[in-house]
């Protein structure tokens, strides 16, 4: 199961038949496994990874590090519902160190992020304290470089 | 002006002839290389770059940095068993090629005949020529999976047979001995007291079966010199790094010969090598991206109508086209300008290798899939011929 993952991981594109080939199990058993994995939530959802700046569409991203007083009873997971809840809110993370949240904003521009950390996010109950970090270069994202490298230059051919 | 003998003696490599024909064509997908289609992993990378910035740019010892060769003798003892004393066992050498080029002088006096099974890697026989020795060729067959039959090797052999050279898992085959048909080698190879050279570079790609060090079988190490280096497992081809280990007699004939002709091995690429074997996982993980490739390419040459036996070790597939009616080097010139594919014409390997061609299946899937859908096309073409002359 484990290979089959990483593989769709790494192309969601490729078809049972592909993946059959590649792992030497049978095609069956292959869809046997992708159902499994999708009914269990193991496969959450496929998607395509974009490189939304090359497409000439502006998005601004942002870092939060979010400081919160924790309510009896029901913690965190009460805050961090009320956060991811939001549209805008791509990412929800709990973390340790400084401070307790760590969540990432999409917004189309800088005011209308700023708005939403201001008017939104800061007033909720048990948000202490909120600390904002724009986006301005994406290097890597999710193992996938978004910048050019130089290609490994093989020859054509060699012994 | 005069060349010598011993090296007008050598025929031109046909792999030569082969790049300077693939040179001429743009945009080809190439199944031609015997390298890796990772580049060095950024750990090994980035420690070559900090060698740089904390100068180390001066010579080694001729026997190479200590600490690495006591990270070879290590890793050799983890991986097989086998025990090398870093101190006078364990000498290295620019690229394993460097290695069994001393290793073929040390050992070889002029009529000295050496066994080399072919079909295989370019370099063997061309370095016996250049020491003087007599290469005897030992063809191998699909029909065996290309491993050595003992009863043709024992035919080989004369009174001044000195050193056999054995080169598995194999390049351009991809095919790998097991323990009872080295244990058979080994067993001649005492008999006819042989020395053997065991060129493993490809020893850390093996696929579904297990690899044997030839020194690690009984009696072995103390006639066989091992050679190998970081090329493939790290794909480190252009850092030019690599090892022999033996009986220390040998080692040090060999070391006397390197210390003249090379100094030592690059001193970047040693300090970097040290980190190579801190990073076996690495290892695993690019071993298992290329048995995917070998699996879906093998798979996709047997759907098209290859006869084909099936690699288990390096990187390398080499599909039977004797069907077709061409020769090796015909079929690999028309693929080349018709459909641009780039693979190299079997008889480049040896006599035995005529009628198949070498394919690397170290390139992105997408060019594997477009390979296949190229070569389809392209022995489509070819099967009215086939058939006429059936």
């Amino acid at each position: 199961m484990e290979e089959v993952l990483k593989l769709l991981e790494q192309d969601a594109r490729l078809s049972p038949e592909e993946i059959s080939a590649l792992t030497g199990k049978d095609v069956e058993e292959i869809k046997r496994i992708i159902k499994e994995c999708e009914e269990k939530k193991i496969i959450r959802r496929y998607k395509a990874v974009i490189d939304w700046e090359r497409a000439g569409k502006e998005r601004v991203f942002a870092f939060i590090d979010i400081k919160v007083l924790p309510k009896r009873d029901v913690g965190f997971d009460e805050i961090a519902r009320r956060i991811y809840r939001f549209p805008e809110v791509h990412s929800v993370y709990l973390v340790s160190g400084r401070s307790d949240l760590k969540i990432v904003v999409e917004g189309k521009n800088l005011k209308e992020v700023a708005s939403f950390v201001a008017n939104k996010l800061a007033t909720i109950e048990g948000v202490t304290s909120t600390e904002t970090h724009f986006l301005l270069k994406k290097y890597k994202d999710d193992r996938e470089l978004f910048v050019e490298e130089k290609p490994n230059r093989r020859l054509a051919v060699s012994p | 002006m005069k060349i010598s003998k011993r090296v007008s003696e050598i025929p031109p490599s046909g792999i030569r002839k082969f790049f300077e024909l693939a040179s001429q064509v743009e945009d080809v997908i190439s199944l031609g290389v015997g390298e890796p289609d990772f580049s060095t992993p950024w750990h090994i990378r980035e420690s070559g770059i900090y060698a740089l910035e904390n100068g180390f740019t001066t010579y080694t010892s001729n026997w190479g940095i200590l600490e690495l060769r006591e990270a070879i003798s290590e890793h050799l003892f983890n991986l097989y068993g086998l025990s090398y004393d870093p101190e006078g066992e364990i000498l290295v050498t620019t690229g394993s090629s460097e290695a069994l080029d001393l290793a073929i002088r040390a050992i070889i006096d002029p009529g000295d005949e050496v066994i080399i099974h072919q079909p295989s890697y370019v370099s063997y026989i061309p370095c016996v020529i250049l020491a003087g020795g007599k290469p005897k060729i030992l063809p191998t067959f699909p029909e065996e999976e290309f491993k050595i039959n003992p009863e043709r090797l024992e035919k080989t052999i004369t009174n001044r047979t000195k050193l056999l050279i054995l080169s598995y898992p194999n390049n351009p085959t991809g095919a790998v001995m097991d323990r009872e048909s080295l244990e058979e080698i080994a067993r001649i190879g005492e008999k006819y007291d042989l020395l053997v050279i065991s060129d493993e570079i490809y020893d850390q790609l093996v696929y579904d079966v297990e690899f044997v060090s030839f020194p690690s079988l009984p009696k072995m190490r103390e006639r066989t010199i091992l050679v190998n280096g970081f090329s493939k497992a790290y794909a480190m081809t252009g850092w030019r790094l690599g090892y022999a280990v033996g009986p220390r007699e040998i080692i040090e004939a060999m070391m006397k010969i390197h210390q003249y002709t090379m100094l030592c091995a690059p001193t970047i690429a040693q300090r970097a090598a040290i980190e190579a074997f801190k990073l076996q996982e690495e290892v695993i993980s690019m071993r298992e991206s290329y048995d995917q490739r070998r699996r879906f390419f093998y798979q996709g040459l047997k759907e098209i109508g290859f006869e084909v036996v099936e690699p288990k070790g390096a990187f390398y597939i080499f599909p039977s086209i004797k069907k077709f009616g061409l020769s090796s080097e015909e079929f690999a010139e028309r693929l080349l300008q018709e459909e641009k594919v780039v693979v190299i014409p079997g008889s480049v390997f040896g006599e035995s290798g005529e009628g198949f061609i070498r394919c690397t299946y170290a390139a992105s899937l997408s060019d594997l899939k477009e390979a296949l859908d190229r070569l389809k096309r392209f022995v489509t073409s070819l099967q009215p011929i086939y058939s006429r002359e059936r």
